[in-house]
């Protein structure tokens, strides 16, 4: 176990080397660093995990140094490592050692690869400490970390001015999550009187009544934190403008981690939000809502990394519906399953991209599949997980049982989106792929299409392939020490069997609605959605809800209207008034002193009859 | 006398480097270089053998409250002496100084090419001026010292500063600083003398000492009219919003070493003023006024940031935030527990380092560039070496990243008020976004976007390099271990929380709200 620091010190070494190397790491020895630094840490992660399940103990703390001492304000940097920052730091090192290895292929030949990597290091090294953290300030330091990390990496090609303002939003948009996280760690502290997570979760029943006021607020501005971060309804309108990035960072922190970590978050302080029951149903009905409104812009998009974009919202939103219901296991179950998936098809797109070109508009791709057949595997094998193909995908068994678990709870209603959402998921998903990878090649770049080659590429989507599959439902997170059980956790009755079956079906039916539709009616399909009343509803999920134009019109526009406003600095131009004053009177004044003998006889005259004037009257 | 020498050391070497220029221009260079190190390693074994955990109040109010202390006469009619102490809090400022004194050295070394030996006269007697400042507690030599330490920067500013557009001149910003700064001192005056009278009154004799002053019975009314003066003259000096005018110009057009003395240093002779004097002289005019202060910085958190947000010049830019986060500071100060005075203090230190890296990464931007107008700028990442990546860490700092010593600052203030203020602090929160927006606008404006052009720019020399990465360091530090820092001022910020507390309404108010 002691060990553990290793995990994160070597991701952080790596970054150390790339960022002071003023250049003189080529890319490939860049790469190199980069790539070692996290497998080295996988390795180690693999070491603490095995002796970690072997020893049989619920968790491991572990105290750094005393972060500040000030009062009874004493932070530490401390580490906890329990079966959920074990599956975490699994998830991160693993996935994120693939993803690694696969972008030093993806990287090859663009500019700027040490600050790739560096950059890269620097997130694995940051989430680390946000789920390894035993407090929540050290939490919070990995949480801003990440944040700056993706914003970095957004803005990677920073040569394109749009790529600088998508992550421009993606910071400022999550930074109001963040806000929101800062004030509900401050009313932590006063109310408990602690920052440190295991101390939290023991004091607030102690402290608070179910559904105390403190409670409720403070397990709501949690919320509002994981909301930015995992891009959920209303702060979500960052996730689709962040696939500016290399797909690698699209893949490792927009889709298998940093964006879950508001599922993490409040998986971690469940015993808050098992205090705010009307704030926990809050958070499912926002993953209910986010879920389908994500699936419904998935189906709209023509930038194949968009419409992964909107999946992973959806899917989170799974994740969020699953914690609303209390099914927490679930919700992290989903997480590993989805970061194995959904990496696998970020992956994929980024091995087509990269073979087309930098091609990403399924618009001028399709007929892919015979030219880019390791590809084409990884997104049918990823895809089929996504959509939940029953028995042999890993996305089955973990949507299935979030499914379950929410009418266990007694919350169909959430039950039924989730259905809806399994649907609109296969149909999106088919499109995806039939777009890209059927019908005739719509460009050049798709015709000279060149298939990625060499380990570096095939490892990690085989792996993924493999882990995406039943084959990956088999790894079972060691949560419950950490999570409290959840209603339908182990029940396997009659109803479980035939909602299982129904889940099947919903997906099944939208996948053969899906081939028939794509396969047979894609061009029949574009001509309905440019024209009349679909064209609108087409307009309308192609750009999210319109979120981004409210937000622009309401929030944006006014706060630079204000900057207009303010720009020449107004409180300081009317303290001005008073030299403008004292230079008028100088003026004033200065006339006077003309230097005309005439005036000042004048004046001289006139000031003596004054006087004498006032002696007479008064005297 | 070791006290006496921090101050004579500037002044001297001051002087040498001014005759200095005789043997050649790296002379005064590099006697400047010595005097800082000098009065760095000085403060660095006072701060190594002396004893900062004093005991904060004895119960007979006669407990040794000095680490050091060292008196003579200087006109003892009027009760006036060289009265010099040192605790914890003015150990930390004046290593500050000389810290930045020393970075205020290196980073003139190749940007001042004319009278360079007048230079640094004026540049080392600011900083000796601003060791008097912390030193003096006697009021009259604090006054003496406050008062002396504009006139070498108005010619700082005047001699060697840039001229901007728009009419924005060098004299002019020059001037508007010092009319602002001596307007306001001279009310400090009149609170100073109305509070030896008022003294006088009582005792029956004159006495400018700080702990006699202390002492003085005074009516509420009075009380709160003296209070003001300081307060006032502090608040130009922090600067809190609406003083704040002169600080934008003075920051734009001044010289780079210019900048980083009034972004790192004078700005905090203003919060020191006020954790020493203003709180501790007038406790329960200063509860009563807690409202109003936390006001103006919430005020000043805002109006800074989106003042920030509206400016093409680089370095008004970075003025503007400094005004944002003294905001931080006023609310910290005010809030007056000692976990947000201890922030105050952290965020005090910490701003020093990240927006003096501001400003000499602006510096060497305009040394490469010759614009200090971010149009002009954009997608310089990758065209200037290493210059980016420090940008990039010191931007960061500035918006309170959590590792660096900001974030520490900015949450110790808001943990540590929120118990009393909820909602001064939720609503200062939304600093944090700002800070956010500000910060990366900067960024995108400068480092990011399409090149204008294809020409690389030098790269950072050994010099240039060592001084970022020394700095970026001690941000780090501090951002990770500040105990060190926090238990040497310890002692002393405890004695004000207790002072201020004495009185209490806000935290009897905090009592009534749980």
């Amino acid at each position: 176990m002691s060990l553990l620091p290793l995990t994160f010190l070597l991701p952080l070494a790596g970054t150390l080397v790339l960022a002071l190397s003023r250049g003189r790491l080529g890319p490939r020895s860049s790469a190199v660093v980069g790539v070692v630094s996290v497998g080295l840490a996988a390795l180690v992660t693999a070491w603490i995990g095995w002796h970690f399940v072997d020893s049989g103990v619920g968790g491991v703390d572990m105290t750094l140094w005393t972060w500040l001492s000030v009062g009874d304000f004493r932070p530490t940097i401390g580490l906890r490592l329990d079966g959920l920052s074990l599956t975490m730091i699994g998830i991160i090192t693993g996935v994120g050692f693939l993803i690694h290895l696969f972008a030093a292929w993806y990287m090859q030949g663009e500019a700027g690869v040490t600050r790739f990597f560096a950059f890269m290091n620097l997130f694995v090294f940051s989430m680390l400490l946000l789920v390894l953290g035993d407090n929540m300030l050290l939490l919070f330091l990995g949480w801003e970390g990440v944040g700056l990390c993706s914003y970095l990496l957004i803005g990677y090609y920073y040569w394109t001015e749009a790529n600088g303002w998508a992550a421009f939003k993606a910071f400022i948009v999550t930074r109001l999550g963040d806000v929101f996280l800062a004030i509900g760690l401050f009313l932590m502290f006063r109310e408990l009187g602690t920052l440190n997570i295991a101390e939290i979760l023991q004091r607030a029943p102690e402290v608070w009544a179910e559904g105390a006021w403190q409670a409720q607020l403070a397990a709501l501005l949690i919320l509002g934190g994981a909301l930015g971060k995992s891009a959920q309804l209303p702060l979500h309108t960052w996730l689709a403008d962040a696939m500016a990035g290399p797909t690698p960072v699209s893949a490792l922190i927009h889709a298998a981690t940093m964006v879950t970590a508001g599922v993490y978050l409040i998986a971690r302080l469940h015993g808050v939000f098992e205090l705010a029951p009307g704030v926990l149903y809050l958070v499912g009905l926002i993953g209910a809502v986010t879920l389908l409104l994500a699936g419904f812009a998935a189906l709209a998009q023509t930038d194949i990394k968009r419409v992964l974009a909107y999946s992973t919202m959806s899917q989170i939103g799974y994740m969020f519906l699953a914690l609303g219901v209390g099914a927490y296991d679930a919700a992290i179950f989903h997480l590993m399953m989805h970061g194995f998936f959904k990496a696998l098809l970020f992956l994929s797109a980024g091995a087509v991209i990269v073979s087309c070109h930098h091609e990403q508009d399924m618009r001028r791709l399709g007929g892919l599949w015979r030219r880019l057949p390791l590809a084409y595997a990884g997104f049918v094998v990823g895809g089929a997980a996504l959509a939940a193909l029953p028995l042999v995908t890993a996305g089955f068994y973990s949507k299935d049982e979030i499914l379950w678990e929410a009418l266990a709870a007694g919350h169909g209603g959430l039950m039924l989106a989730g259905l809806i959402g399994a649907f609109l998921t296969s149909l999106y998903t088919l499109r995806l792929i039939i777009g890209t990878f059927h019908g005739e090649m719509k460009s050049d770049n798709a015709r000279h299409a060149e298939p990625g080659r060499g380990l570096v590429h095939g490892l990690p989507l085989v792996v993924l392939a493999v882990l995406s599959t039943f084959l990956g439902a088999w790894i079972h997170p060691p949560l419950e020490a950490v999570l409290p059980t959840s209603p339908g956790a182990g029940v396997h009755g009659a109803g479980h069997t035939v909602l299982g079956i129904v889940a099947a079906a919903t997906s099944l039916v939208g996948l053969g609605l899906g081939a028939w539709l794509f396969l047979t009616r894609w061009r029949w399909l574009s001509e309905r959605v440019s024209t009349g009343w679909a064209a609108r509803l087409w307009w309308l999920w192609h750009n999210a809800w319109g979120f981004d134009i409210a937000y622009d019109r309401l929030l944006v526009r006014p706060y630079r209207g204000l900057v207009r406003l303010l720009e020449s600095d107004l409180i300081d131009r009317l303290l001005l008034l008073a030299a403008w004053l004292a230079w008028g009177l100088h003026r004033g004044l200065s006339l006077t002193q003309s230097g005309k003998m005439r005036y000042y006889a004048a004046t001289m005259a006139a000031g003596v009859t004054l006087v004498l004037l006032v002696l007479v009257v008064s005297g | 006398m070791t006290l006496l020498w921090l101050i004579l050391i500037p002044f001297i070497g001051g002087l040498l480097c001014w005759q200095g220029e005789r043997f050649g221009e790296q002379a005064p260079r590099w006697i400047a270089l010595g005097t800082m190190l000098m009065v760095l390693a000085i403060t660095l074994g006072l701060w190594f053998y002396g004893d900062y955990h004093l005991p904060s109040l004895d119960p007979q109010g006669e407990a040794v409250r000095w680490t050091m202390e060292w008196q003579v006469a200087w006109i003892p009619r009027f009760g006036i002496s060289i009265h010099l102490a040192l605790d914890g809090l003015s150990l930390v400022l004046i290593a500050l100084t000389g810290f930045l004194g020393i970075l205020a050295v290196l980073c003139s070394w190749h940007e001042i090419v004319h009278r360079v030996g007048f230079f640094h006269l004026n540049l080392l007697w600011i900083l000796g001026g601003v060791v008097g400042v912390f030193l003096a507690i006697d009021l009259f030599l604090f006054f003496f010292f406050w008062e002396m330490m504009l006139v070498p920067m108005y010619f700082l500013i005047a001699l060697w500063g840039h001229s901007g557009s728009k009419g924005r001149t060098r004299i002019r910003a020059a001037t508007k600083f010092f009319i602002y700064t001596q307007a306001s001192g001279l009310l400090m005056l009149v609170s100073i003398l109305g509070l030896v009278f008022a003294n006088l009154a009582h005792t029956g004799e004159y006495s400018f000492d700080y702990a006699t002053l202390m002492q003085t019975p005074l009516s509420d009314g009075l009380a709160m009219w003296l209070m003001l003066g300081f307060f006032i003259a502090f608040a130009v000096k922090l600067p809190v919003v609406p003083l704040h005018g002169w600080l934008p110009d003075a920051h734009a057009q001044a010289p780079t070493a210019g900048s980083v003395d009034l972004a790192g240093i004078l700005l905090k002779t203003a919060a020191y003023g006020m954790l020493r004097f203003a709180l501790p002289l007038f406790p329960e005019a200063s509860q009563a006024f807690a409202p109003v202060a936390m006001g103006l910085g919430l005020l000043g958190i805002y109006y800074g940031a989106l003042l920030a947000c509206g400016q093409q010049d680089l370095k008004r830019l970075i003025a503007y935030t400094s005004i944002s986060h003294m905001g931080f500071v006023l609310i910290g100060i005010y809030a007056g527990t000692e976990l947000a005075l201890q922030g105050v203090v952290m965020l005090m230190v910490a701003h020093a380092f990240s927006a003096a890296g501001l400003f000499i990464v602006s510096g060497q931007l305009y040394e490469r560039l010759h614009t200090r107008d971010m149009r002009e700028m954009g997608g310089l990442w990758g065209r200037l070496g290493s210059l980016p990546g420090f940008s990039l860490f010191f931007v960061a700092a500035s918006l309170g990243m959590p590792g660096t010593a900001n974030f520490l600052g900015e949450m110790m203030i808001l943990f540590g008020a929120f118990p009393l203020v909820p909602w001064v602090v939720v609503l200062a929160s939304g600093g944090l976004l700002l800070a956010a927006i500000y910060s990366l606008l900067l960024m995108q404006r400068v480092h990011f976007g399409p090149p204008q052009g294809k020409e690389h720019f030098a790269d950072l020399d050994r010099r240039e390099y060592l001084m970022m990465l020394t700095l970026t360091g001690l941000v780090l530090l501090f951002g990770l271990y500040p105990q060190p820092l926090l238990d040497t001022t310890g002692a002393a910020m405890l004695e004000v929380q207790q002072l201020f507390e004495g009185v209490a309404p806000l935290s009897s108010l905090a009592k009534g709200n749980q």
